[in-house]
């Protein structure tokens, strides 16, 4: 019924976005970017959501709605995940993750 | 309402109305009335009981309540007594009785010791009216709890390590005892149907052999470990002697009886063919109890510590008696609860009131404090002499019950254990006349002595109450011993179903 | 037909006094406390005379024999279906005549306390103990059944220890208090395994049935046997070993000596005419069985009694102490019962020994409390326990003179005191069985006369001691009991025991038999002419023989260092070789399990707490590999 892009492309972006999201989570340092790479993969599962919804369920809109509630959810993370960052900057004057590690045994 | 209930109810309310209070002189009033209270409402549950028996009521337990709390389970809050879980009940009513007034002086954190404590007392009244074996567990487990806050905050000495170890080898303990309670409900309906968790119902039934064979040494040695069995007694002397005064007295003087009292009333009364087969086992381990315990307290220097060897070989007299599984040595066994109960809390009471006016509790650096403080240590001859089995003080009657009572077993093994723990009569006779010689008696050693106090009212009122259940006990045993004589019938019509000797 | 149901209160009374005088005596004035104490004794022995009179002179005989009345018994706590124990009140021949004995002595010493004790602190609780004591001994004797014995048998021994420990502030008498006290509680500890064995097999505690020569009991028990011994053998022996201890024997007799510590009314009454007799009264209690049953163990009774009264007396010559030298002198005298005992046989004139030591369990009491008592007043006018520290004193004391100097000729055996009597039976007896034992107990005879002798000649006779104070006789209420026992010591001899008190409760006809009477007076003399040559006059003779017989001496003196192996055996080995090491033990071996299972779980935990590392994506790889590996997992393996 799609003659257009086939679903695979979608969950190839994905797929990319999300693991570029993970590394970055696993890599940076900065708390900040750390931030922007959770959006990265909050924004993958987006696309994933959807992609599967208007090619598999296209007359349903659960997926459409569930992407808007991550969006939703997203913003406010990014809000207190923000504050969060001010604060440990407050703290311990860095956002180096690595120097936060007082949750320790 | 059930008479039952209110024992559970009765400190809760106790509880509620010290969380209420801003003086922290009425906390103590408050405690010393709902605690005394409790020991009038014991007082009638044992007219009661005794009425109702005489009345020709011969069902196994009385004032029977049942109510359905976690259907999925059949879990219920089912209570009764029969004559064994009465006389406890008086136990410990008089010890929380003679507890508060003990502890009279207490200055730091009153409101929440006193909270602690009777949170403790209601556990341990729950558990001895508990019929269901998960309910019995749930106030098992309330009782275990507060120790560890009333030792680890107002003991004294290594406090945090004895409570530690006393709460980690009691929390062992009853992960034994969950394990048994669960492999006796679910083998408790062999033949198909509802399984269950109360105990008269279980009891009609035969758990079948093979579970009994594990769950029997589980239970019995889960209870065994809060009754002081060895090899797993070492919390006692630690947990003894880190704890203040009120808390060892209840520690020695009740919360040990639930270990004998468990044995008995879980171990013992639904799994009596296991206990059968595997007594010969635990009677060596609590005859080297007896026996060990007594020479270790001979040589102890701390008057705590004395003490807490002793509950071990007085303790392990019960263990022993119930193994025996005739009615006599049983009836010996509960009898001896009761009475190591009222004088071990004696003792420690008298240690604790000692030990404010010295301020030291090793025996060597004390002497003559006959002379300067008459009436405790009058109260304290009267307490080595009630632990070493004079006539005329409970644990004579209890002591020669069982050893009556174990003597006449038609096996041979038995006699002869029995020999051997009756040795402990010597033993303790040493130990107790030491102390008293070193302590009490001869020249006083400290002119700083000289200025002591003698007791107090309140300290007067908790020894005297102790004192006089335990002559009244020695002096006019038959009541109690017919009383608990009857409720032993059940069990021990099923043991002689098992073996007619 | 004579009712006894009154006895009770010969039990009642001095309870009721002891609980009057324990809790409000501080508050009474020390006077009325003694008072009330002695007021109250006296209504018993009244009492005890009463019933004496009435059961020997107007209940009947059944067949010729006293009956064993039940005056009264209730329950006091079941055991099992068979076996209960009953507090009540048997009355029959020996109970009555011990009744006679314990409150004659009590009275007496309640008595003579009201002199000796006056002033004391404490005097009050002196006379709460003495009730108990009173109170103890006769329910021992009044017993129904074996259980109730040991009761009252435990009860003694405690109210022993609190009279032994009466100054409780001097370090000697504490510790004779606790020698005394765990020494019979060991021999208790035989007492009680005998009843359980004498229990478990006969089914039944009361005496009554126990001791009925026809009865279950005796046939039951004699059947079954072990290790070579009837069960009734075994069971007897430890029974018996109860009767040693309390009846200071050897080899139980080391507290007797140190007990002296004790007030010495307290050692008149308790340890020489009452409590240390109960172990004679034990065996004469149980009597039947152990003719009928176990005559092995009446043997072993009979060797016993025989070899702790030699080697008492021996002791006896060498000792300076007074009350010590009487100590020696009471456990050498109860030998003397044990070995009569052990020596007789059932019913009639077999049962000679029987009647013989109960005799002289009588005449004994009497003169051994006189001689006490005698001791304590000298005591008491001349602030000494040493003979050192006496001589001449007839001229000062002439009451206790006289008194003294009856007793001394009593247990002599010298006609015609009564002591002559019981001896002469307890000889004639012994020589009809062993002549052994015979001639042991005719030696003892000249060994007794001897050191009684050494006693009275250093006390009232040689050189005048130079005094601080003049001593002075004692006063009134400390006379009076003197000359009431010395009489009774005096004239006990002509009571008829043979018609009274028997082994099978009936009369039999004995006499004096004079082929063995003489001998034994002359020995007796014999004794009393070499104590007048070593100690009537100034003489270095004692000192030289002494010096002759070094070591033999110097083990007598040192009581053949019996007590240093009890302190061996306690101190070293059991403090120090057993509850040490089991301290130890569990300390560091049974708790140390405990402390290493935690220390154990505290390492591991040590070890993987490093996965703690706080650092934020050491935990997310971690999540993700395990996060991939599952999906792995799940996607490829699980199929």
């Amino acid at each position: 019924m799609n003659t257009g892009v086939p679903l695979i492309y979608f969950l190839i972006l994905a797929a990319i976005m999300f693991f570029a999201g993970v590394y970055g989570f696993l890599t940076r340092r900065n708390l900040i970017t750390i931030l922007m790479s959770v959006e990265l993969i909050l924004n993958s599962v987006n696309i994933n959501f959807v992609a599967y919804n208007r090619y598999l369920y296209p007359h349903k809109l659960e997926g459409f709605f569930f992407s808007l509630f991550v969006i939703a959810v997203a913003a406010s993370e990014a809000a207190v995940a923000i504050a969060i960052i001010i604060n440990i900057y407050r703290r311990f004057t860095t956002i180096n993750v690595e120097d936060v590690d007082t949750m320790r045994y | 309402m059930n008479i039952l209930s209110l024992f559970v109810l009765i400190p809760v309310l106790t509880i509620t109305g010290i969380v209420l209070i801003k003086d922290m002189r009425q906390v103590k009033i408050v405690a010393s009335i709902g605690m005394g209270l409790q020991l009038l409402l014991s007082a009638l549950l044992i007219f009661l009981y005794v009425s109702a028996r005489h009345a020709g009521d011969t069902a196994e337990m009385l004032f029977i309540k049942d109510i359905v709390w976690f259907k999925s389970l059949n879990i219920h809050y089912a209570v009764g007594v029969d004559g064994i879980s009465v006389a406890m009940i008086g136990l410990t009513s008089i010890v929380v009785f003679a507890g508060i007034f003990a502890s009279w002086e207490l200055e730091f954190l009153t409101k929440e010791f006193f909270i602690s404590l009777i949170l403790l007392a209601t556990g341990v009244f729950g558990f001895f009216i508990s019929i269901d074996l998960f309910t019995m567990f749930l106030f098992y487990e309330l009782a275990v709890i507060p120790m560890y806050l009333l030792i680890g905050i107002w003991g004294s000495g290594p406090k945090e390590y004895s409570a530690m170890k006393l709460t980690l080898m009691l929390m062992g303990a009853s992960a034994l005892i969950l394990v048994g309670i669960l492999g006796i409900h679910f083998n408790s309906a062999p033949d198909g149907g509802q399984m269950s968790f109360n105990i008269l119902e279980i009891s009609r039934i035969k758990i079948p052999m093979k579970a009994q064979y594990i769950f029997f040494p589980l239970t019995f040695v889960g209870f065994g470990v809060l009754g002081a069995l060895f090899p797993f007694h070492t919390w006692s002397p630690d947990g003894h002697s880190s704890a203040p005064t009120a808390v060892s007295m209840l520690h020695a003087g009740v919360l040990m009886k639930l270990g004998g009292y468990g044995a008995f009333r879980v171990a013992m009364f639904l799994m009596p063919e296991a206990a059968h087969e595997l007594a010969w086992i635990f009677i060596i381990l609590t005859t080297i109890s007896v026996v060990y315990g007594a020479f270790s307290a001979i040589v102890q220097k701390d008057l705590k510590y004395i003490n807490a060897y002793s509950s071990v070989s007085h303790c392990g007299l019960v263990l022993f008696a119930i193994l025996m599984m005739n009615q006599t040595a049983m009836n010996g066994a509960i009898i001896q609860m009761i009475s190591h109960g009222l004088m071990t809390a004696l003792f420690f009471a008298l240690i604790g009131m000692i030990y404010s006016r010295t301020h030291t509790r090793l025996i060597n650096e004390m002497g003559g404090l006959m002379k300067v403080i008459p009436f405790l240590s009058v109260c304290y001859v009267i307490a080595g002499l009630a632990s070493l089995g004079l006539p005329g003080f409970s644990g004579f009657v209890a002591e020669m019950t069982i050893f009556a009572g174990a003597f006449q077993h038609p096996d041979l093994f038995h006699r002869i254990m029995t020999i051997i723990a009756i040795t402990s009569i010597v033993i303790t006779a040493v130990y107790i006349l030491r102390v008293i010689a070193i302590l009490l008696l001869g020249p006083a050693t400290n002119e700083h002595y000289e200025h002591l106090t003698d007791a107090k009212w309140y300290e007067k009122v908790s020894t005297i109450t102790l004192i006089s259940f335990i002559v009244f006990i020695g002096l006019a045993p038959f009541w109690l011993s017919s009383m608990i004589r009857g409720s032993l019938q059940p069990i021990i019509s099923k043991i002689l179903a098992l073996n007619p000797f | 037909m004579v009712t006894f149901t009154y006895t009770v209160w010969i039990l009642l009374i001095p309870f009721l006094m002891f609980i009057l005088l324990g809790l409000a005596g501080h508050k009474l004035k020390p006077k009325l406390s003694g008072l009330l104490g002695t007021s109250g004794l006296a209504v018993i022995t009244a009492l005890s005379y009463i019933t004496a009179y009435l059961y020997f002179f107007q209940t009947e005989k059944i067949d010729g024999a006293f009956q064993k009345i039940i005056a009264y018994n209730a329950t006091w706590l079941q055991l099992t279906d068979d076996l209960h124990i009953d507090i009540g009140v048997l009355i029959d021949p020996i109970s009555v005549m011990m009744l006679i004995v314990i409150t004659t002595v009590s009275f007496m010493v309640h008595i003579y306390s009201l002199g000796y004790m006056k002033g004391e602190k404490g005097f009050e609780r002196y006379y709460a103990f003495l009730s108990l004591f009173s109170f103890s001994m006769l329910g021992l004797v009044l017993s129904t059944n074996i259980f109730e014995m040991y009761i009252f048998w435990e009860l003694v021994g405690i109210s022993s220890y609190l009279l032994i420990g009466f100054y409780y502030q001097k370090p000697s008498a504490v510790k004779a208090s606790k020698k005394a006290f765990i020494v019979t509680r060991f021999a208790d500890m035989g007492f009680l395994i005998g009843i359980l064995i004498l229990s478990f097999n006969t089914k039944t505690l009361d005496f009554i049935t126990l001791t009925d020569p026809a009865g279950p009991a005796i046939a039951q028990g004699s059947g079954i046997s072990f290790m070579g011994l009837s069960v009734m053998t075994w069971s007897m022996i430890f029974v018996y070993m109860g009767g040693v201890g309390k009846s200071a024997m050897f080899p139980f007799h080391i507290w007797l000596p140190d007990a002296m510590e004790g007030p010495t009314p307290v050692s008149a009454l308790i340890h020489a005419a009452t409590m240390v007799v109960a172990g004679v009264y034990l065996v004469a209690r149980m009597f039947p069985i152990y003719a009928l049953a176990a005559p092995a163990a009446l043997d072993v009774v009979a060797y016993v009694g025989a070899f702790s009264s030699l080697f008492a007396a021996v002791i006896a010559c060498t000792q300076t102490d007074i009350k010590r030298v009487l100590a020696y002198s009471t456990i050498s005298q109860i030998g003397y019962m044990m070995l009569a005992l052990g020596v007789s046989g059932y019913g009639g004139h077999e049962g000679l020994g029987y009647m013989a030591s109960m005799f002289h369990l009588f005449t004994h009491a009497m003169f051994k409390a006189l001689l006490f008592l005698g001791a304590g007043a000298i005591i008491h006018a001349v602030h000494s326990n040493y003979m050192n520290d006496m001589g001449g004193l007839r001229k000062y004391l002439p009451i206790t003179h006289i008194t003294f100097l009856i007793a001394c000729l009593t247990i002599s055996g010298i006609p015609p005191f009564s002591g002559f009597f019981s001896k002469d039976e307890i000889l004639a007896a012994a020589f009809s069985h062993n002549k052994i034992l015979f001639a042991i107990e005719y030696a003892v005879a000249g060994i007794t006369a001897f050191y009684m002798f050494r006693l009275y000649f250093n006390i009232f006779w040689g050189e005048d001691t130079r005094y601080e104070h003049t001593p002075h006789e004692a006063p009134v209420t400390m006379t009076i009991p003197l000359i009431v026992l010395a009489i009774g010591a005096a004239v006990s001899g002509i009571i008829p025991f043979n018609k009274l008190v028997t082994s099978d409760s009936k009369a039999f006809e004995s006499e004096i038999e004079w082929g063995i009477a003489v001998p034994s007076v002359l020995i007796g003399l014999l004794g009393i002419g070499i104590a007048y040559i070593f100690y009537g006059k100034k003489s270095s003779l004692p000192d030289r023989l002494a010096a002759t017989f070094k070591y033999t001496y110097k083990w007598a003196y040192n009581k053949f260092y019996i007590d240093e192996i009890y302190l061996f055996i306690t101190k070293k080995i059991i403090f120090r070789y057993i509850s040490e090491p089991v301290a130890w033990f569990d300390r560091h071996i049974v708790d140390g399990t405990m402390n290493a299972i935690a220390t154990v779980t505290q390492a591991v935990s040590f070890r993987i707490r490093g996965f703690q590392s706080g650092q934020l994506q050491k935990y997310v790889y971690v999540f993700i590999s395990g996060a991939i590996l599952l999906a792995v997992i799940f996607i490829y393996l699980w199929h």
